[in-house]
Formats: C-alpha cells, sequence, structure tokens
C-alpha cells in the first residue's frame, strides 16, 4: 500500500503536490510560537485534532527551550563568570531542546504524517519562520 | 548583427567570461562530487567568513582592527610603565625625606592602603590582567558571532507569501497602488506593526530589522556597530554590553593607577610638567579619550537593558509616551530586575543560519548574489527572478561585459529588444527564450509587483531605498539605471519565463546569462 512508504521513498520517488507553511503567531511577543490554526489543504489528509496537537506540543517545546526561570539564570551566570567557554564543553540548554524537537518531529513524521502522505520540515532548518509541511501526491488514488 | 557569425569564436568568448569571472558553475558539477561545500560559502548577505565558517563578521572590518590595537596598546603601555614604576611601589619619599632628609629606598609603601601592601601588590596586576582577557574575550565573542541573522526564505515560502497577501489585497484595478506589505499583530495590548522584507522575503518578526550594512535581517536588532565589525542583536547583545562594562572598568581602572603616578610625581615638580615626563602620558591620554564615551555608552546601554528596549526603539521613540499616552514597551517584564536579567542571563538561542552546514543537493536555497549563479532544484524556479541583488549583480556583469571590446557587440544586440531571434541563435537558448517573452513583461505585471516597489522606494526606511543608493556607488553606470533594475526584477516576478529554457543546456554559462538578462531588463523598462 502507497501509505506504508518509508520517508526515504516518499521523498525520492513522490512528487510533492503542494507545500502548507504554517507562520508564526507573535501575539504573545517574541517567543517562538506557531499557529494552531488547521489549514484548509490538510483538511482530507489528517485530522484536525491531531495536527493541532502536533503544533501544541511544538510550541511547549519551544516555550521550555526560551523558559526563564533559576535553572536558566544560573546556566546564564556560569557562562558568564567562565566568559562563556564552558560551552566548549557543554551544550545550551536550548540546543538540548532542539534536539527534542527534532527527535519529536521525526517521531511524528514516522507515526502519524508519512502514512498520510505528509511531512513535517524541523522548523530551525527554515530559520524558526515556518513549520513546512510537504503534501505529496496521492498515488492511491491514482492521481 | 553577429548572427550566425563567428559561432564557435563566440563560444569561446563566453567561456573566456566564465572562467575570468571564475564562475563557480563551471567546475562546481566536478569540485562538489570532491568537496562538498558549506552553507556560509553561498549565503546571500554581505558578511565575511573566516576559520571555514566559524567566524562571522561584517564587511567592513577596519574600524574592529582599530578597536582592538587601541585596547592592546593602551593596556600594554600601561602593563610596561606602570608596573615598572608603580604608585603601589613607590615610596613616599615625601615622608622619609621630611623625616631625616635622606630619600629612601628600603620600604616600599602602597598610598592607598599602606597596611595591605604586602597582600594587595599582586593582587592589581592580577585584577588589570583579568579585565584585560575578559575585555578581548568580549570583544572577540561579539564581533565574531552570529547576531541573530534570519534566513531567507526558500522559494517556495516567499511565493506561499506572495499569494497570501495578493488574496488579501484583492484584484488590482489600473491605477490602483496596493498598501505596502505590513501585517498588524497586537502584543500584550500594543499593536505592532511587522514589516515585509524585500530582500528576505520574509514579514520581519517584532524587534527585528534588516541591517543595510550587513544585507541582513537581524533579530532583535539593536544597532550596527562598526568598532565591532559586526551588527548588535539578539545573540550577542550580552557580548556586547559585558564588552562595554568591562572595557568601562578597565579604562577607569588604568586611569586611576595613571593619575596615581603623575600625582605622586607632581609633588616635586608640579601636576603638568609631571604630566608632560612621565611615561604615563601615553596611556593616560588613550585611557582619557575613551574613558567618557565608554562610561556614556555603557551607561546608555545599562538603561536599555534595565527597560528592554533596544538602540533602534529607542532611537525612533517607538515606546516613547511622546508618541500616544497610553504608548507602553509590551516586552518589557515589568523589573527592572527580571529584565536585565532576561537580557544577560537568559536562554542563548543558537544561529539559525547554519553556516557549517553542508548544502544539500535537494533542499532548495535562497536566491544568490554573489556569484550570480542559481542553484535551484526546487519547483518554483522563477521566484529567484525578482531578486534585487541578482539584478544588480547582472548589472555588473553586464558593465564588466560590455568593457571588453570583444563583446561590444553583444549589448547592443539585445538592446535592441522588439524581433524575436531565431531559434537557433549563437548566443546560446537563454538569451533566444528571454527575447520573445519580453512583449509579455509589461502585462503579466501584477499589481503589487512594481507599483508596490514604486511605493517602497518613497519609504526612507526600507533597504529597498538603500539599494538604490548602494548600487551606483557599486556599479560605474549612470543614475537611472539602478533604479529601474528593481522594478524591472519585480516585473518578471510571475511571469511567463519557463525555467526549463533557461537552465537546460547554459548552466554553465551562467554568468552571461544573468548579464544577458539584466540587459533585457535594462531595455523592458
Amino acid at each position: 500500500m502507497a501509505e506504508t512508504h518509508s520517508l526515504q521513498d516518499m521523498r525520492q520517488q513522490a512528487a510533492i503536490a503542494a507545500k502548507v507553511f504554517i507562520q508564526r503567531d507573535y501575539t504573545s511577543g517574541t517567543v517562538c510560537h506557531f499557529q494552531t490554526k488547521f489549514p484548509s489543504e490538510l483538511e482530507n489528509r489528517i485530522d484536525k485534532q491531531q495536527f493541532e496537537e502536533t503544533v501544541r506540543t511544538l510550541n511547549n517545546l519551544y516555550a521550555e527551550a526560551e523558559k526563564l526561570g533559576g535553572s536558566s539564570y544560573l546556566e546564564g551566570c556560569l557562562a558568564c563568570l567562565t566568559a562563556y567557554t564552558i560551552f566548549l564543553c557543554m551544550e545550551t540548554h536550548y540546543e538540548k531542546v532542539l534536539k527534542k524537537i527534532a527527535k519529536f518531529i521525526q517521531e511524528q513524521n514516522d507515526k502519524i504524517y508519512a502514512p498520510r502522505g505528509l511531512l513535517l520540515t524541523d522548523p530551525i532548518e527554515r530559520g524558526l519562520r515556518v513549520v513546512e509541511v510537504t503534501i505529496f501526491e496521492d498515488r492511491s488514488l491514482g492521481r | 548583427m553577429h548572427l550566425g557569425l563567428d559561432e564557435p569564436m563566440r563560444e569561446c568568448q563566453y567561456n573566456q567570461i566564465c572562467t575570468r569571472n571564475s564562475s563557480p558553475m563551471e567546475t562546481s558539477g566536478h569540485k562538489k562530487k570532491r568537496t562538498p561545500r558549506r552553507k556560509w560559502q553561498i549565503f546571500p548577505g554581505r558578511n565575511r567568513f573566516y576559520c571555514n565558517g566559524r567566524v562571522m563578521m561584517a564587511r567592513q572590518t577596519g574600524v574592529f582592527y582599530l578597536t582592538l590595537v587601541l585596547i592592546m596598546v593602551t593596556s600594554g603601555l600601561f602593563f610596561a610603565f606602570e608596573w615598572n614604576n608603580p604608585p603601589f611601589q613607590m615610596v613616599t619619599e615625601l615622608r622619609f625625606r621630611q623625616a631625616d632628609g635622606i630619600y629612601s629606598t628600603q620600604s616600599t609603601v602602597n598610598l592607598c592602603c599602606p597596611f595591605l601592601a604586602s597582600n594587595l601588590t599582586p593582587a592589581i596586576p592580577v585584577i588589570g590582567g583579568v579585565l584585560f582577557v575578559f575585555v578581548l574575550g568580549m570583544l572577540f565573542r561579539a564581533s565574531f558571532s552570529d547576531p541573530g541573522v534570519l534566513p531567507r526564505a526558500t522559494p517556495d515560502e516567499a511565493a506561499d507569501l506572495e499569494r497570501q497577501i495578493d488574496a488579501a489585497n484583492g484584484p488590482s484595478g489600473p491605477g490602483y497602488r496596493p498598501p505596502p506589505r505590513i501585517r498588524e499583530v497586537v502584543i500584550n495590548g500594543q499593536t505592532v506593526k511587522l514589516k515585509y522584507c524585500f530582500t528576505c522575503k520574509i514579514f520581519r518578526p517584532p524587534r527585528a530589522s534588516h541591517c543595510s550594512l550587513c544585507d541582513n535581517c537581524v533579530e532583535r536588532f539593536d544597532h550596527h556597530c562598526p568598532w565591532v565589525g559586526n551588527c548588535v542583536g539578539k545573540r550577542n547583545y550580552r557580548f556586547f554590553y559585558l564588552f562595554i562594562l568591562s572595557l568601562s572598568f578597565l579604562t577607569v581602572f588604568i586611569f586611576a593607577f595613571v593619575i596615581t603616578h603623575v600625582i605622586l610625581r607632581s609633588n616635586r615638580t608640579g601636576f603638568l610638567s609631571a604630566l608632560k615626563d612621565s611615561p604615563a602620558r601615553y596611556p593616560f591620554t588613550g585611557a582619557e579619550c575613551v574613558l567618557w564615551s565608554i562610561l556614556g555608552l555603557s551607561g546608555f546601554h545599562t538603561y536599555l537593558i534595565s527597560s528592554n528596549q533596544t538602540t533602534n526603539e529607542d532611537i525612533k521613540g517607538s515606546w516613547s509616551t511622546k508618541r500616544a499616552k497610553d504608548n507602553y514597551n509590551p516586552y518589557s517584564y515589568g523589573n527592572i530586575l527580571t529584565n536585565c536579567c532576561a537580557a544577560l542571563c537568559g536562554p542563548l538561542p543558537p544561529s539559525l543560519i547554519d553556516r557549517r552546514g553542508f548544502i544539500q543537493p535537494d533542499t532548495p536555497q535562497p536566491v544568490l548574489h554573489s556569484n550570480g549563479s542559481s542553484m535551484y532544484t526546487s519547483t518554483q524556479l522563477h521566484t529567484h527572478m525578482c531578486d534585487q541583488e541578482h539584478c544588480i549583480q547582472s548589472t555588473k556583469l553586464v558593465l564588466q561585459a560590455a568593457a571588453t571590446p570583444l563583446l561590444h557587440s553583444d549589448p547592443v544586440m539585445m538592446g535592441g529588444g522588439g524581433p524575436p531571434l531565431p531559434g537557433k541563435s549563437s548566443l546560446g537558448d537563454p538569451c533566444a527564450s528571454l527575447a520573445p517573452s519580453q512583449p509579455s513583461l509589461p502585462s503579466s505585471m501584477p499589481g503589487l509587483g512594481c507599483a508596490g516597489d514604486m511605493l517602497i522606494l518613497r519609504d526612507p526606511d526600507t533597504h529597498c531605498h538603500h539599494h538604490h543608493f548602494v548600487s551606483p556607488e557599486e556599479t560605474p553606470s549612470p543614475g537611472p539605471m539602478p533604479l529601474t533594475l528593481p522594478c524591472a526584477a519585480h516585473m518578471t516576478h510571475g511571469g511567463h519565463i519557463n525555467p526549463a529554457q533557461l537552465y537546460g543546456p547554459a548552466s554553465q554559462d551562467s554568468l552571461h546569462e544573468d548579464s544577458v538578462r539584466g540587459l533585457v531588463k535594462l531595455s523592458s523598462v
């Protein structure tokens, strides 16, 4: 069945029908937050709830990365005291969360989106501007 | 005029252009397989990269070297002169002279803290040394890191945004001027306008601004600092602040000890003559010149940090109550401490431009400008046509080509414009395909294309305007040409040029292609 194509196969063989871009939502300031509005192009491909859940989780992860709190202040102060040389040895909290996000997107793609002929692109590859959803041609419908 | 004549020779001429201008397109097909290129090598902004992409600076770095020299010379003189004859090792000659009429050099006394002399003495140069190292460290960090550059939109994204804007503005009638591309968003109760950046093809996030010197959109743009040789933005603001703060401390430190030294000497000879004679006058002069300006700058930035504003916002008075009574800063956290902590100790976001990443052959790249070549694999190739930088580069190439007598006939021929060239043109397929499409260009002008840009031309705030000032400097062309180019560039946006014809057989002839395209645009205006 076409739905069980792996991601690699899809990228190489399937033709791109369209791309949908989920833009940033700046109503809460400059924090990284994507719009949860469900795009009309995905209506017949994926469940609205599922998609919104994905975007909401993404938003929460980015909020965690940018959170101002005791741990981030401690990290900042320690870094300042060591003249920022400490980052040669360890990753920043933000980078750790970005890895988590990459893993999450990979997981979502494998479980939910690839079987439906969709592909989420990690926003960091687009400069945190958009979440790019690639819609592949649905061969099972003979298009 | 020279159609069909000397075809092999003409091909040789094209090859000459390509090799002279060392186009990467010719060799890239071979080289890419052997040495994969890194993203910094095709970065579209006006930046310089060193150490294989690890270091990123602005194009003009002369003043940065001056900063470095000033700091090192002043500190070096201080350590050299003051340490050899420091006030804290100086004899209290007065005391001993008065006591027994004889100069005594037996005891060394620290005039500041006589009872802690032996403990403090080694501490002072250590403190000076630590400060000096910290200043340099922060300077390098501020200068060499990515300030928070926003990568330019991919062609697909740009096309999607254009479609959204067109849909939002509705159909345009003749003579209709669409409004400038602005989105309004309400942040914490304040209405903030997000402007569309024509170079980067994105709606700038709040607090982002396009630096005309570096030609990049920078997040939380503060200012472009020539002393640091880089923009100051979200990612390097704290380093910049710590640099000027530590530099103030270092300058005060040097100044204090130099003044002490001179005062001690002046007990014998008088202040001014002591100043003239003492070698301390060198660090003194250096320190004093910068002291007040650095202290003032530190104070200013301390105020900005505590109110969570950028220099850009402060200068424009964006959140000033003079603009509107209920104007306030929506980004401020409410109290000074939180604002300071957020600016200085908050999480450090990573670079968005991935300078050292390798170029993947299947990923769409934003429009290039430095070498005029395009390496698209994306489906929507025509969107690159409306890149102003591309057009300006084309003009440069045109002028370079025109400067050579061998190619003098080419511009003349293409400038003639109107009649479509025969299918098998000696100039190659791209030229032939461009010429017939010329008549369609004016009619394909979308409502937002040229007219939108004409509006932007009058807006002094945008970088688009800046391009019109930059390009006359860059090209030896007369005035009108650069002004028409962006307009022409946008006229081709959404035009009916068949991408396949443009990029088929002439991939190795990209430079000539670009120059011809530039000429075609010129003639079509």
